[in-house]
């Protein structure tokens, strides 16, 4: 975060930041990676590839995609994991997540939205009006979509300030509700080709499916060694690993998380670990967490347990399902495309039975102790299915602690309690 | 071995002194600004041979004296069984948190809840609700008994609660309902979080609130199942975490 050098103070006002708000947004952020991240012990060598990332979460990455568009390429920046990232990419963009991660400008947020509303969306809305998010400001088209009625409306709202595409996500998964979606998707490149001047084609859709799904390959290699006692790495070093996957390099995050990931089977292999044996392992499912929320991991790790797997959109959900490679024709790309999305367990949809069999299945492979529901405030779709996630994850034999929280500090010391006393109890 | 439990809590830090399992000494004294300081008071008699500390402050605790921790959740389980080994649950009101606590065999948790980030329906809100009347918390406590209903109070946030009770005031209500309108909300409340842990008798009832006669006879009334409360309800959590060492 520190020794930002000076072309890029340049380079963020030219892209309409507003420097010294952002550089106090750097230095908290800063501050808090330190206290999390590198005050641990034992870590990975691999995990210095983050470390890096991170500390150039605003210098070269944002270089990067600025010399990107300087050359002719046109960034896609997205909130939720069902905008395919292979549609941009075939047709010659690139896709990054926003920041949704921290409290900031909630007083001019406040100023156009309820108060009661969830810190993910207050979050953006802050980062957009506060100018502090470069990624929004290199974006040349925002996507967004119908998630949640919160969502939709701030949509709304930023599409005053910024070129924004919604896409119609269904809430049900029945035949015609894939047909829907299959067109969105086609919408979707019409609007992503419109904006690159490229056309998508059989040749650059194969590659792209090809590149992200090589990236949740990598992914999913790092999340099986989880289940090894003791866990080769933190849960918070492999939550950041899928923070990241959102806004790197595709082929270069993906060749290093591959190098992390050998070295985490050496790891598994000599039974090295980065909590001692007996740490109780924690499966946290629920609401995204965004950089730089990295405040449950931090507690339960803190408290001496052990995060081993995320069910959540920063976590399974991302990296779970891989889209079919098998297609010849654009069409059936695009068919595969919208089913692998459309598979997504998000608590959106009604009946969302398959988010409960996968926590119930990732407990078990990852041996978990106990089971974290986590909900951001406000969320009023993960606090309702809540309680029958609690319920038929209590039933298949595993404790649950439900904590709603959000991105303030106030309430850490009895979260810690809570915590604390949940690992006591398992 | 003689062992210094500490509960370091936003009211009152809390010591007891065990030896052999038996209670040897326990003091209470006010938090006040510096309750690290109040500890170190305790710590500094020299009365011990280890310490174990819970509360709020456990984890400065563990800074300043090197000494194991537990939290007030754990504390409570293991106190309360030892005063009442037949306990099936525990009811903790303190100055800034709640607890319920469901116990297993040998005291062991198996379901607990806790307040939020708010100190709704704790001590500090009666406190705060007392000043609001114009009562001494005791007096408080008398007036409820004595009242023969309570206003119903909707808001159970603190800051909320005191602009209900103001209102109520300058309505002319009768200030002997208010007070138990108050006490009823947080019975209410605290009867709800019993029931979502499935908590059986007998409840142990601890905690500073638990010297609040209003407070035990809503409980007693509300609780299927015996009510019990130790002599000694505001150092339940010192004696769990002196016990709880090598257990």
């Amino acid at each position: 975060m520190s020794d930002a050098a000076p072309d890029y103070r340049q380079m963020w006002s030219d892209l309409g930041l507003d420097l010294p708000s952002h550089d106090a947004l750097l230095g908290a952020v800063g501050q808090m990676y330190g206290d999390a991240y590198l005050t641990q012990e034992n870590r990975p060598e691999g995990t210095g590839y983050l470390d890096f990332v991170l500390s150039e979460v605003h210098g070269l990455r944002i270089k990067e995609l600025d010399d990107f568009r300087k050359e002719g390429g046109k960034i896609v920046g997205t909130f939720c994991l069902y905008v395919p990232e292979e549609i941009v990419r075939a047709a010659g963009g690139w896709c990054v997540g926003l920041c949704a991660g921290a409290e900031f400008a909630y007083d001019q947020v406040e100023q156009i939205m309820p108060r009661n509303t969830c810190a993910l969306i207050k979050s953006f809305m802050g980062f957009k009006l506060g100018k502090v998010c470069p990624y929004i400001q290199v974006s040349d088209m925002v996507v967004g979509e119908t998630t949640c009625d919160g969502k939709k409306k701030a949509y709304e709202l930023l599409g005053e300030l910024h070129n924004v595409h919604v896409m119609e996500l269904p809430q049900l998964k029945r035949e015609k509700d894939m047909v829907l979606w299959r067109s969105e998707i086609v919408e979707l490149m019409n609007k992503v080709e419109e904006l690159t001047g490229k056309k998508v084609t059989v040749e650059t859709l194969k590659t792209s499916i090809k590149e992200v799904n090589d990236k949740r390959r990598a992914l999913q290699r790092i999340a099986a060694t989880r289940a090894a006692t003791p866990s080769p790495i933190s849960g918070k070093d492999a939550l950041l690993a899928t923070q990241i996957a959102f806004y790197d390099d595709v082929p270069r995050f993906t060749q290093m998380m591959n190098v992390l990931s050998d070295e985490l089977e050496g790891r598994v292999a000599s039974g090295e670990g980065v909590a001692p044996a007996g740490a109780k392992r924690i499966l946290v499912t629920g609401t995204p967490m965004a950089i730089p929320n990295w405040k449950l991991h931090d507690i339960i790790e803190k408290a001496g347990g052990t995060v081993v797997g995320e069910e959540m959109c920063t976590g399974s959900r991302y990296y779970q399902d891989l889209v079919s490679e098998d297609a010849a024709t654009l069409d059936e790309m695009i068919d595969d495309i919208a089913a692998k999305y459309l598979d997504i367990n998000c608590a959106c949809f009604t009946p969302n039975d398959g988010r409960i069999e996968d926590v119930i299945r990732m407990a078990k492979e990852l041996g978990a102790d106990g089971v974290i529901d986590y909900t951001l405030n406000f969320c009023g779709l993960y606090q309702m299915e809540g309680s029958s996630v609690e319920k038929a994850v209590q039933e298949a034999g595993f404790p649950v602690l439900r904590i709603e929280t959000d991105y303030s500090m106030e309430d850490v010391g009895q979260l810690s309690t809570r915590v604390e006393a949940f690992l006591e109890m398992l | 071995m003689r062992v210094l439990g500490l509960d370091i809590g936003s009211r009152s830090v809390d010591a007891v002194w065990i030896e052999d399992g038996v209670i040897v000494d326990a003091r209470i004294a006010d938090s006040g600004y510096d309750p690290q300081a109040v500890a170190r008071g305790f710590v500094e008699l020299g009365m011990h041979d280890a310490i174990v500390a819970t509360g709020y402050g456990r984890h400065s605790a563990r800074e300043m004296f090197g000494c194991p921790v537990v939290t007030e959740i754990k504390a409570y389980a293991v106190g309360a069984s030892r005063l009442f080994p037949e306990a099936a649950s525990v009811l903790d009101i303190g100055g800034q948190d709640t607890k319920v606590i469901a116990l297993g065999a040998a005291g062991k948790v198996t379901d607990f809840e806790m307040n939020d980030k708010c100190a709704a329906g704790t001590g500090k809100f009666l406190e705060v609700m007392a000043k609001a009347l114009g009562f001494e918390l005791a007096e408080m406590a008398c007036a409820s008994r004595a009242a023969d209903h309570g206003v119903q109070i909707s808001s159970m946030c603190t800051v909320f609660a005191e602009s209900e009770v103001t209102g109520l005031v300058h309505r002319g209500e009768d200030l002997g309902a208010i007070a138990r309108g108050l006490h009823e909300s947080i019975s209410r409340r605290t009867l709800s979080s019993l029931k979502r842990i499935g908590a059986d008798g007998p409840l142990v009832f601890a905690g500073g609130v638990a010297k609040n006669a209003a407070m035990v006879e809503l409980v007693r009334a509300g609780f299927e199942g015996k009510v019990v409360v130790p002599e000694e309800a505001q150092t339940v959590g010192a004696l769990g975490a002196a016990l709880s060492l090598g257990g």
